[in-house]
C-alpha cells in the first residue's frame, strides 16, 4: 500500500468511525442513563438519513436545513414514544424493554416503506464539501474532512453537557440512584424523557450525516445497529470516550480490512469485537459489572 | 418424574399430530413439519434462556452448522442418514462447547452480544466456503433416502425425532442439573454460595442447547432440501428468540405453543399481506404492555381466574 492510499484510507476510516460515533454515542447515552437497549436506535439513523433526503433532495432545502429537520423530528418521535410507552416498562425485564424496540424496529420499518418506497434515493454532497483538499501527495475530500472535524466537537460538547454541567450532574445521579434523586425534588422521568431525545437525535443526526456518503436503501437500519452495538461494547458500556476509541477502532479495522481483505468485509466488526471482548470482557474502557 | 397425567397427554398430542397426513391434506402435513422443528429449536433456545437465564442472540450459528453438516455429509459425501444426522448433531454440540467455553465467562448483554460474534463468524464461514457450502447460492440438490423423500415419510420421521428430541430436552431440564441452572438463574451468586460451579453448569447448558439446536436444524435442511446463509444470520436469531419469549420463558412447554404461534401467524398473514412485520410489532407490543410472561403465562391466569368465580 502506498503512502497516498494509506492516508485516503486512513481518512475514510476517520470519517467513518466519527460518523459512526456520533449514531453510536446516542446509544451510549440511552443506555449508560436509562439501562434500555434500544434496537430501534438504527431505525432512527435511517429516518434521519430519509428526513434529509426528502427535505434536501426533494423539497430543495439547503442540506444542513435537513440536517437539523432530522434532528428535530427524531427528537420528538423519540419523545413521543417515551412519554406515552416506554416509560411504562422501566421496571420490567430488559427482556421486555429489548422486546418493545424491535417492535418499534418492525413497525418503523414498514411505515418506512409506506412513506418512502422500496427504491434507492442519494442525497448529494453539500456545496462547498464536495471537492477535495490537496495536500501535494494525496487529495482528501472535504465532506470526510468535515466529518473527521464534527465528531470530536459531538463528543466534546457531550462530554461538556454530561461532566460539567448542573444537568449533566442530575443526569449521573439518575445513573446512581433514580429514587433519592426524586426525593431531593429531581423531576426523574423528564431527566429519562430528555436522555431519551437527545440520544435519538443524535442517531438523527449520524443519519443525516451519512446521507451523501451512502446510499438509502430499506434495511439499512439493520447493519447499523449492530456495529453501533459493537461500538459500545468494545469501548465499555455506558462510557463516553469508550464508544469514541470504539468507533475509532471500528472505522480503521473496517476500513483497512475492506481494502486488503474485501472478501471478509461484511464479518470483520465481529471478528473485533470478539477479539476486545475476549481480552478485555467488558470492553476497552469499561469498568466489570459488580452485582 | 413426569407425572402420568403429562406422559398421557404427551402420547395422546403425538397420536394425534401422527393421524395428521390421514386428513390427505399436503399442505397442513408441510405446515406441521416446519412448526415441528421450529418447536425443538425455540426449546433448545430456552434451555439457555429460561432455565440459566441469559439470552443468546445468537442461536441460529449451532442451527445453521446442524442444518449444513447433515445435508452436505448427505450429498457431497453420500453419507448414510444414520450416520450424517448424528454427525451433524455432535458437530453442532462440539462448536457450541468451543463457543460456549469463551461466552459463559461473560454475563447479560456482554454474554449477548459474544454469542452474537460468534453467529456472525459462523454466518461468515458460511458466506464465504463457497466451494463446501454453496455461499449465497445456498447449498441445494440434497439426496435424501427413498423413505424420506415423500413428504408424508418426511413428516412421520420430523415427528419422532422430534418427539424423541423434545423428551430427551425434558428429562434434562427436569433433572438435578435443569433444576441446579434454574437455581443459577434465580440468583447466580448464592447458587454459588452453595458450591454450584455457575460457570461449568451454564456451559453444559449452553452445550445442550446447542446440540439440539443442530438436530433442528439438520431437519429443517433436509426438509427444505437446502441450506441458505440466511438461516446462520442474526435474524434468524432474532426469530427464534421471539418464539421464546411469545410462548413464554418459565415454563418448559412454553416454547413449543410459541413457536406454532409464531410460525402459523406468519405463514397466514403473508397469504394476506406484505406488512408481516408491522403485525409482529404489534403482536410484541401487546406481549410487552399486557402479557409480560408469555401465551403460558396468560393461559394460566385465565385459568386461575376460572377457578375462582
Amino acid at each position: 500500500m502506498t503512502l497516498t492510499m494509506f492516508t485516503l484510507n486512513a481518512f475514510y476510516g476517520l470519517a467513518l468511525a466519527m460518523n459512526m460515533f456520533i449514531i453510536a454515542s446516542g446509544l451510549n447515552l440511552i443506555f449508560g442513563v436509562l439501562r434500555v437497549i434500544n434496537f430501534a436506535h438504527g431505525m432512527f439513523y435511517m429516518f434521519g438519513a430519509y428526513i434529509t433526503f426528502t427535505v434536501a433532495k426533494s423539497w430543495g432545502a439547503p442540506f444542513f436545513v435537513g440536517v437539523l429537520a432530522a434532528a428535530v423530528a427524531l427528537g420528538l418521535i423519540a419523545f413521543a414514544i417515551e412519554r406515552l410507552l416506554l416509560r411504562h416498562l422501566y421496571d420490567k425485564e430488559h427482556l421486555m424493554q429489548l422486546l418493545f424496540t424491535f417492535a418499534l424496529v418492525l413497525l418503523m420499518s414498514d411505515a418506512a416503506k409506506m412513506i418512502w418506497g422500496t427504491d434507492q434515493y442519494s442525497v448529494g454532497y453539500p456545496p462547498g464539501l464536495g471537492g477535495a483538499i490537496s495536500l501535494g501527495f494525496v487529495a482528501i475530500p472535504q465532506y470526510q474532512l468535515f466529518l473527521c472535524a464534527v465528531g470530536p466537537l459531538i463528543a466534546i460538547a457531550m462530554w461538556l453537557l454530561v461532566d460539567r454541567t448542573r444537568w449533566g450532574r442530575v443526569v449521573r445521579a439518575a445513573t446512581q440512584d433514580r429514587e433519592m434523586l426524586a426525593a431531593l425534588g429531581v423531576n426523574v422521568p423528564m431527566v429519562y424523557a430528555a436522555v431519551f431525545t437527545i440520544g435519538s437525535a443524535l442517531a438523527g443526526v449520524g443519519g443525516a450525516l451519512a446521507a451523501p456518503r451512502i446510499a438509502l436503501v430499506p434495511g439499512m437500519d439493520a447493519t447499523i445497529i449492530n456495529e453501533c452495538f459493537i461500538i459500545v461494547i468494545i469501548g465499555g458500556l455506558g462510557n463516553l470516550w469508550g464508544s469514541f476509541l470504539g468507533a475509532l477502532a471500528f472505522g480503521l479495522v473496517v476500513q483497512f480490512g475492506t481494502v486488503l481483505a474485501p472478501d471478509w468485509q461484511d464479518v470483520l466488526p465481529y471478528l473485533l469485537m470478539l477479539v476486545v471482548l475476549l481480552i478485555r470482557p467488558w470492553g476497552l474502557l469499561g469498568r466489570p459489572e459488580t452485582n | 418424574m413426569p407425572q402420568r397425567r403429562h406422559l398421557v397427554a404427551s402420547a395422546i398430542v403425538v397420536l394425534l399430530l401422527a393421524l395428521l397426513p390421514l386428513a390427505g391434506s399436503r399442505y397442513a402435513v408441510d405446515l406441521t413439519t416446519e412448526v415441528l422443528i421450529y418447536a425443538l429449536f425455540a426449546l433448545s433456545l430456552n434451555v439457555i434462556i429460561g432455565f440459566t437465564g441469559n439470552i443468546s442472540f445468537g442461536h441460529a450459528a449451532y442451527f445453521a452448522i446442524g442444518g449444513y453438516a447433515c445435508t452436505i455429509l448427505l450429498t457431497t459425501y453420500n453419507w448414510p442418514l444414520a450416520a450424517s444426522l448424528p454427525a451433524a448433531v455432535v458437530l453442532a454440540g462440539l462448536v457450541a462447547a468451543v463457543v460456549g467455553y469463551f461466552c459463559v465467562r461473560l454475563t447479560q448483554i456482554y454474554f449477548a452480544m459474544l454469542t452474537l460474534a460468534f453467529a456472525m463468524l459462523v454466518w461468515g464461514v458460511a458466506f464465504k466456503w463457497k466451494a463446501v457450502t454453496g455461499g449465497d447460492d445456498g447449498f441445494t440438490g440434497i439426496k435424501l433416502p427413498a423413505m424420506l423423500a415423500h413428504h408424508v415419510g418426511y413428516f412421520y420421521f420430523t415427528l419422532a425425532v422430534v418427539a424423541v428430541g423434545v423428551a430427551a430436552l425434558w428429562v434434562i431440564c427436569h433433572s438435578a442439573f435443569g433444576l441446579t441452572l434454574v437455581a443459577i438463574r434465580e440468583n447466580a451468586v448464592r447458587a454459588g454460595f452453595i458450591g454450584v460451579d455457575t460457570r461449568r453448569m451454564r456451559w453444559a447448558a449452553f452445550t445442550v442447547a446447542g446440540t439440539f439446536g443442530g438436530l433442528a436444524g439438520a431437519l429443517f435442511g433436509m426438509y427444505h432440501r437446502g441450506m441458505y446463509i440466511e438461516n446462520a444470520y442474526w435474524t434468524e436469531s432474532a426469530n427464534v428468540l421471539i418464539m421464546v419469549l411469545l410462548g413464554g420463558i418459565y415454563s418448559f412447554v412454553g416454547p413449543i405453543f410459541g413457536a406454532a404461534a409464531l410460525h402459523l401467524l406468519q405463514t397466514f398473514t403473508n397469504q394476506y399481506t406484505p406488512y408481516w412485520p408491522t403485525v409482529l410489532g404489534l403482536i410484541l407490543l401487546v406481549i410487552v404492555l399486557a402479557l409480560p410472561d408469555g401465551l403460558i403465562g396468560l393461559a394460566a391466569r385465565v385459568k386461575a381466574r376460572r377457578g375462582r368465580t
